[in-house]
């Protein structure tokens, strides 16, 4: 077990107990912390999600991404195997791909003092490495192979490109679990996946805010009028939330509704029988799968989640930008099969997703809304107590068990 | 057509959004119109979905009850600067244009900050003697968005 990180003594800042149904509020705000979760945590035994493997289909094709704050390249090498590595020259440390992303490179090189690599990060040759005429260049003992970036280890699960910095991280499937695992498999697998928009949306808040708000099964209906007056996702349909066992991936469901006079959401604000929609395009599903459900949010720890929200599907990662400022990555797709009716369907169901989405929007100014009402409160807490204490699967979604979950194995790997 | 009436338009469709006179928005369009909000990096690739995407004036309508009425988000206005079309393609019945515009937002207790640049891509069609966009694409020079995009651009 690594010790606490450096800068965070109990002096400063009250002890967190062992009850995760508490969250203190620095952890939202100490800058000190931030080193420590992208070595234990973006660095640690997890995976990053880094790419589709549909957006690099030919040796020479990659991507630049992030695995946290880290700038990261995953790149088809000529084997057809996928390898990743950090962002940065041995030599002085410059960005070695400038762009998003390429086709066809045969090698990578350092704009600065034309370093060069390979496909897989190696490094492959150095400009004037013997000098010119006789005068200058590296020492004999320099070995191109003793530098190089930082190697990241790759797997692929349903067409979806991860990576980890560690030996010692269990392989994926493992660390989903079985039942996260099936629920991926119910969207992705099998189906030829294709990107249909790309966006990134800047949210004024720590990370965590939002990785707590997509495991936040108890908000959606209650936050999101869009949600419970078309009865997408309200707590009383059917559905439940299933937490992976090392309690950081999670999936939550939800069943089209049984019957249509559903009052126990009178009252609620979110609940607005009087709100109609003109146009019906927006809601109007169609079952895609064998069960009925029409809405899912999958979460794999730390950053990336999966949903199908009707007929719309989206891909969402995020990463860190400072201590209040986080990057979250939009990537909407549909099926390569898709007929024409069925994508239009989809981009009309985009909708409620994104930036601008009728539900969305408002998980991106509620992190915000906590910023700023935490202000001066960091030695209080948060109360995560729906559904108990503990991180277990559960047949209900009036339950913060997923929310537990993400903070019980980020306590473990930050030790805190 | 002339630029001049399409600078109109434009003039009026800024002022009908700054004036928060949402409700008026969708009348700026046809019944069976495209509006769509987009960045140049999703345009270039060919991608279809956007931010925002309603072909119908009715959803548009829809945005705005949402906004009114549905909607959680903090209090926040728009200023639009409209350049001058550029005017493409055109015939009797429509004409296509490119217009670059700037816009401020600002939001409650916060300073006017630069929240999106871009051009709209718009054709134009004549209905009943008053200009109507059948296709208004709102491509954003930076694909990121600070979080959120309530109002429409």
């Amino acid at each position: 077990m690594p010790e606490a990180p450096a800068g965070l003594d109990s002096t400063v800042h009250a002890p967190w107990s062992d009850d995760i149904t508490r969250v203190p509020y620095w952890v939202y705000r100490d800058a000190a912390l931030a080193k420590a979760e992208q070595q234990r945590i973006f660095e640690g035994p997890v995976w990053n999600f880094l790419c589709l493997e549909s957006e690099i289909p030919e040796p020479g094709d990659w991507r630049a991404t992030q695995v946290g704050q880290m700038p990261v390249v995953a790149a088809r090498d000529a084997d057809g195997s996928i390898a990743a590595f950090e962002n940065r020259c041995a030599h002085r440390g410059a960005l070695i791909c400038l762009d998003n992303a390429g086709k066809g490179a045969r090698d990578f090189q350092c704009v600065y003092h034309a370093w060069r690599y390979d496909l897989r990060g190696n490094l492959a040759s150095v400009a004037f490495q013997r000098g010119v005429n006789g005068k200058g260049g590296m020492p004999d003992s320099f070995r191109l192979s003793d530098y190089g970036p930082r190697k990241l280890r790759t797997t692929t699960l349903f067409g979806l490109v991860f990576a980890t910095l560690r030996d010692d991280t269990p392989d994926i499937e493992t660390f989903v679990g079985d039942e996260v695992l099936a629920q991926m498999r119910r969207i992705v697998d099998g189906r030829h996946v294709e990107i249909i928009g790309r966006f990134v949306e800047v949210l004024p808040n720590n990370w965590k805010m939002y990785a707590e708000n997509v495991r936040d099964s108890y908000h959606a209906s209650l936050l999101h009028l869009f949600f419970a007056t078309f009865k997408i996702n309200r707590l009383s349909q059917g559905g439940g939330l299933i937490v992976s066992p090392n309690g950081g991936c999670s999936v939550s469901s939800t069943i089209a509704p049984e019957t249509a006079d559903d009052i126990s959401y009178s009252g609620l604000r979110s609940a607005n029988d009087d709100y109609q929609l003109e146009d019906r395009g927006l809601i109007d599903v169609v079952d895609e799968h064998p069960d009925r459900i029409r809405q899912q949010i999958i979460t794999v720890f730390p950053n990336f989640a999966m949903q199908k929200t009707q007929n719309a599907m989206a891909l969402r990662f995020f990463v860190p930008d400072g201590i209040d400022r986080t990057r979250l990555e939009w990537i909407y797709f549909g099926y390569t099969d898709d007929t024409e009716e069925m994508r239009k369907r989809r981009l009309r169901h985009l909708n409620l997703g994104g930036p601008a989405g009728f539900v969305s929007m408002e998980d991106g100014c509620i992190g915000n809304f906590v910023e700023r009402g935490i202000a001066t409160a960091e030695d209080d807490h948060s109360i995560v107590a729906m559904g108990g204490s503990g991180i277990e699967t559960q047949q209900t979604r009036a339950t913060e068990a997923a929310v537990r979950g993400f903070w019980s194995l980020w306590r473990k790997l930050v030790a805190l | 057509m002339t630029t001049l009436r399409l600078a109109e338009l434009n003039a009026a469709y800024a002022a009908a959004i700054d004036q928060d006179r949402l409700e008026a928005w969708p009348d700026f369009f046809t019944d069976d119109c495209l509006y769509k909000v987009t960045s140049a990096d999703n345009e270039r690739a060919g991608m279809q979905a956007g931010i925002v995407y309603a072909d119908s004036r009715a959803m548009l309508r829809d945005r705005i009850t949402a906004l009114r009425t549905a909607n959680i988000y903090e209090r926040q206005a728009y200023r639009h600067i409209i350049g001058l079309p550029l005017i493409g393609a055109q015939s009797d019945g429509f004409v296509e244009a490119e217009t670059p515009f700037i816009i401020a937002r600002i939001t409650r207790n916060a300073r006017t900050d630069l929240f999106a640049t871009g051009v709209y891509r718009d054709r134009v069609v004549e209905r009943g003697g008053a200009l109507r966009f059948q296709e208004r694409i709102v491509v954003c020079d930076s694909n990121h968005f600070d979080t959120l995009l309530a109002i429409p651009l």
